[in-house]
């Protein structure tokens, strides 16, 4: 097993690295002056990284498919969004689906 | 902070408030895996302490877990922590004024706190509801972990609960009035069908990041009609 000071090393090093990628976005911003399409743009890149993260977390674990329960759960939380139910009913459904779906024995 | 608490109405709060929950439940569970796989008891504290990005603890402590490569473990998770950057370009203006604040709102970044952002109307919902997320979850995903790293096995089959499911739900639901507008629709799902291609052959965190050559398609489509209209 990875020594104590290994591993506080490597936390460290996790964290500031992390910091460095959360600090770098402000401040590229603050240095550029952006037009409205720019600026467009970059939501949109913001929405794109959100989308793909909510499609790779919802049908994958790592590279390979995690099963039915989860994505069904996911989707079925999606379509009450689009029918624009409340957030709470959302998460809430798309929670209870996946956990009654593994009660059925869906993986 | 005073201001922030004005700005919140009681439904985003409310949702806030959810996501923080249904976050501490997922602290419980890395602390528990963390300390049951044979890990120090102060790691899962420190690492939520110091990184405070949920999926890329997992990876780490699965990672060291398994006897991999302390290196190799921090490079993994460097990857999937790599979004941060184009987060922090779109939101960057929510952060305000002022050394400290600058680098605790840096800190808070996070999936959710981005996401709830981009959701706002106006430049002071948006920041309202970032701060909100982001020390909400702060705190929650904390205690969590402090209550999973000590109290051991009690909830570490979070799947059981559907909370796998319940996490991309709320990023869900709070990208998708953003995907009314046709530019952003094209652009997300060319990223999506981007991420989701190259996903079982690449490391985790490398195909969303490809994704953002969707944003791409978003372009081309909002030139196409002005070509058009310029040919007739």
């Amino acid at each position: 097993m990875t020594g104590a000071a290994t591993l506080i090393i490597a936390t460290v090093v996790l964290g500031a690295g992390t910091f460095a990628f959360r600090f770098a976005g402000p401040v590229l911003r603050a240095r550029t002056e952006l037009s409205p399409r720019v600026e467009k743009l970059i939501t949109i890149a913001a929405v794109v990284l959100l989308a793909a993260l909510v499609a790779t977390a919802a049908l994958l674990d790592g590279q390979e498919f995690v099963g039915f329960a989860r994505p069904a759960g996911v989707a079925v939380g999606g379509v009450l969004a689009w029918r624009k139910a409340p957030f709470v009913i959302v998460v809430l459904a798309a929670a209870a689906t996946a956990a009654g779906l593994r009660l059925l024995g869906v993986p | 902070m005073r201001s922030i608490l004005r700005t919140l109405d009681r439904d985003l709060a409310r949702d806030i408030g959810l996501v923080c929950l249904a976050d501490a439940v997922v602290g419980l569970s890395f602390g528990a895996i963390t300390v049951s796989s044979g890990l120090p008891l102060w790691l899962p504290m420190l690492l939520s302490l110091l990184v405070f990005a949920g999926a890329a603890q997992f990876m780490f402590v699965g990672l060291i877990a398994s006897g991999g490569n302390p290196v190799a473990a921090v490079v993994a998770s460097l990857l999937i922590n790599a979004r941060h950057v184009p987060f922090g370009f779109a939101i960057g203006d929510v952060l305000g004024t002022g050394r400290l604040r600058r680098a605790v709102g840096t800190h808070l970044m996070i999936d959710e706190s981005v996401a709830f952002a981009l959701a706002q109307r106006d430049a002071e919902r948006r920041r309202a509801a970032y701060w909100a997320c982001g020390v909400g979850l702060f705190v929650c995903w904390n205690v969590g972990v402090l209550a999973g790293a000590f109290a051991g096995t009690v909830v570490t089959d979070t799947d059981a609960l559907g909370l796998d499911a319940a996490f991309p739900a709320v990023l869900l639901a709070l990208v998708l009035p953003s995907v009314r507008d046709g530019a952003t629709r094209r652009a997300v799902l060319a990223g999506v069908a981007i991420a989701l291609a190259t996903a079982p052959f690449l490391p985790s965190g490398v195909p969303v990041l490809l994704a953002l050559a969707g944003v791409l398609a978003g372009l081309g489509g909002r030139q196409a009609p002005r070509e058009q209209e310029t040919a007739a």
